[in-house]
């Protein structure tokens, strides 16, 4: 290195590298898009008149909820919110039982390939439909009432949490998880050391959760005949009994957020 | 005893990180292993108690060969091996004692674990061990509150509780500064000799590994370059394993442990050689 050393001449700009090399492929993909949303859009047809009608038939409707009426069918509607907050509390322990070995099972991590693909099998099934049709097929099945629900809520529960819990593990430390292995752990005493407290704090978040979801759902899955406030709300609304739907639906407001806060409150404490 | 014959590694990327090593590890030995990065620490140890299974070759632990154990045999085996990681691998929501203890999951039954119900002995065991590296106090603490030199010391009490015959450590100070690094390589010195303990300890710290161990083994490429005593680990020799740079101030004299000079691995801190005086 004996020669003069030149300074070299560095560029001053810079650009990220973009996701896609090609240019061609990238600006296709784009142009092809927006084509297709025009299309798309194009093809909606957006009837105004019928909107324009539908308008002031939805302030009638407003108006027929005011003042929602808490008193005239007052036992009833207690009967229904006791029966949807049961359906959603047994419904959210049986779906999140079922949904641990299930989820064990799903994490690629732990389980063997067959293991594996049969858990993910379950977890997409129960995903692929969505709860209102699960209870359609279980009032079928079972009969009209809270049992048809609890079927339908627990099974959606399954492809809820099993999935997110075997996603969880997939995520979690493997360092961790290797250094019980190590101590001469058996495979229950790793999962219960090395996993469970990794994964612990944000399932007992995601329970929560899905009990709200659960006690939410429990008023749709009614409708179609699985029981709970549901079935209260749909006899509201074919009487005519627009204030009590009014009630009902408040009471449904107020049990999601008391359960929204207590969910907050209940993962800053496990964490 | 631990002997290694022929043992190999390919990964199924195709790295062939170890190319048949033989090494025998007598008992009560303390045996550094260093090498570059990528030389292949990390996998040998790992095939040792089967987290990394080898692709050829055996593992003897005594006259027991770890290589064909069934899964059964191999998690009772595991008993006799513990374990120190680099990053701790602490279970980091668990309590201190709780990491210490679950040493002996493999000694204790699923329902005494799952309750924390461990055996009398076990427990003062734990508290004995933790008294002994200075963290009585920490018992009930969340191992996620630890500083990064106590986190190693769990990790050590964790792996000492087995009662094992032979430690293997990868890469104990990695993430510690060079006073606390030798406090934990003193440490881990003390223990094995006051239980006559094998242990084969990676470390990238040249001048630590001459200070802290009876033995150091230079792995490069998968395959053995220099297996001798600290003191005649020369330049020539550092050139073998970690290739051309100058060494004549990476290496110490073992009794001298005043040094104060700089090395490529450690980093400058003022006062940092001038320790000694800690437990
Ligand atoms: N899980 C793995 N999959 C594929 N290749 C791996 C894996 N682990 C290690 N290797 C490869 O094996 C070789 C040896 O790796 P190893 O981790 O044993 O090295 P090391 O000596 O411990 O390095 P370091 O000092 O950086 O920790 C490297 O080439 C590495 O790329
Ligand atoms: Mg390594």
């Amino acid at each position: 290195m004996t020669d003069q050393p030149v300074a070299p001449v560095y560029p001053n700009t810079w650009k990220r590298p973009p996701l896609i090399k090609s240019g061609l492929l990238r600006w296709s993909i784009v142009l092809g898009a927006a084509i297709y949303l025009a299309a798309a859009i194009g093809t909606m047809e957006i009837n105004w008149t019928r909107v324009a009608e539908g308008l002031p038939r939805g302030q009638r409707f407003l108006d027929a909820f005011f003042p929602p009426n808490f008193a005239d069918n007052r036992g009833v509607v207690w009967d229904g919110i006791q029966e949807s907050i049961w359906m959603a509390i047994i419904s959210t322990v049986a779906g999140i039982a079922l949904s641990i070995p299930i989820g064990l099972g799903a994490a690629r991590n732990l389980a063997p390939k067959w293991v594996y693909l049969f858990n993910r099998a379950i977890i997409a099934g129960s995903r692929t439909f969505p709860e209102v049709i699960l209870a359609i097929f279980a009032v079928k099945l079972f009969g009209f009432g809270p049992f048809a629900g609890f079927i339908a809520l627990s099974i959606g529960t399954i492809g809820f949490y099993a999935k997110l819990l075997a996603e969880d593990i997939e995520n979690m430390s493997e360092a961790q998880a290797e250094a019980i292995k190590a101590t001469g752990a058996t495979w229950f005493q790793w999962i219960n050391y090395a996993i469970q407290p990794q994964v612990m704090p944000r399932m007992i978040g995601l329970a929560v959760y899905r009990l709200d979801i659960n006690f939410r759902e429990s008023a749709v899955v009614g409708i179609v005949g699985g029981g709970g406030i549901g079935a209260t709300l749909n006899t509201a609304f074919d009487r005519y009994e627009f204030d009590t739907a009014a009630a009902i639906l408040l009471i449904i407001i107020g049990i999601v957020l008391v359960l929204e806060y207590s969910s907050g409150y209940l993962r800053k404490w496990v964490q | 005893m631990l002997r290694l014959v022929g043992l190999k590694k390919q990964y199924r990327t195709g790295d062939q990180a170890l190319k048949g090593v033989d090494l025998i590890v007598p008992d009560g030995q303390v045996m550094a292993l260093i090498g570059p990065s990528g030389a292949g620490k990390s996998t040998l140890i790992r095939c040792v108690n089967r987290l990394v299974e080898p692709t050829g070759g055996q593992v003897f632990l005594g006259d027991m060969e770890l290589t064909k154990l069934s899964r059964w045999a191999l998690r009772l085996a595991r008993r006799r091996m513990g374990m120190i990681f680099q990053e701790y691998a602490l279970v980091e929501r668990l309590t201190v004692m709780e990491n210490v203890l679950s040493g002996r999951l493999g000694y204790v039954g699923f329902w005494r674990s799952w309750f924390r119900k461990f055996p009398k002995e076990d427990i003062r065991e734990a508290y004995r061990l933790l008294d002994r590296v200075g963290l009585m106090h920490m018992a009930d603490k969340r191992a996620d509150e630890l500083s990064g030199g106590q986190r190693q010391r769990v990790g050590i009490c964790r792996a000492l509780i087995q009662n094992p015959e032979l430690l293997l450590v990868d890469e104990p100070t990695a993430s510690l500064d060079p006073k606390t690094s030798r406090q934990i390589m003193r440490l881990i010195n003390e223990l094995c000799a006051e239980r006559g303990l094998a242990a084969i300890i990676n470390i990238h710290d040249v001048l630590l590994a001459q200070m802290f161990s009876q033995r150091i083994v230079g792995l490069e490429m998968g395959s053995i370059v220099y297996d001798g005593p600290p003191d005649q680990l020369t330049p020539e020799v550092l050139t073998r394993i970690y290739g051309e740079e100058n060494w004549e101030e990476t290496i110490g004299k073992v009794e001298d442990e005043e040094l104060d000079e700089e090395d490529d691995f450690a980093v400058e801190t003022p006062g940092r050689m001038t320790s000694g005086s800690d437990s």
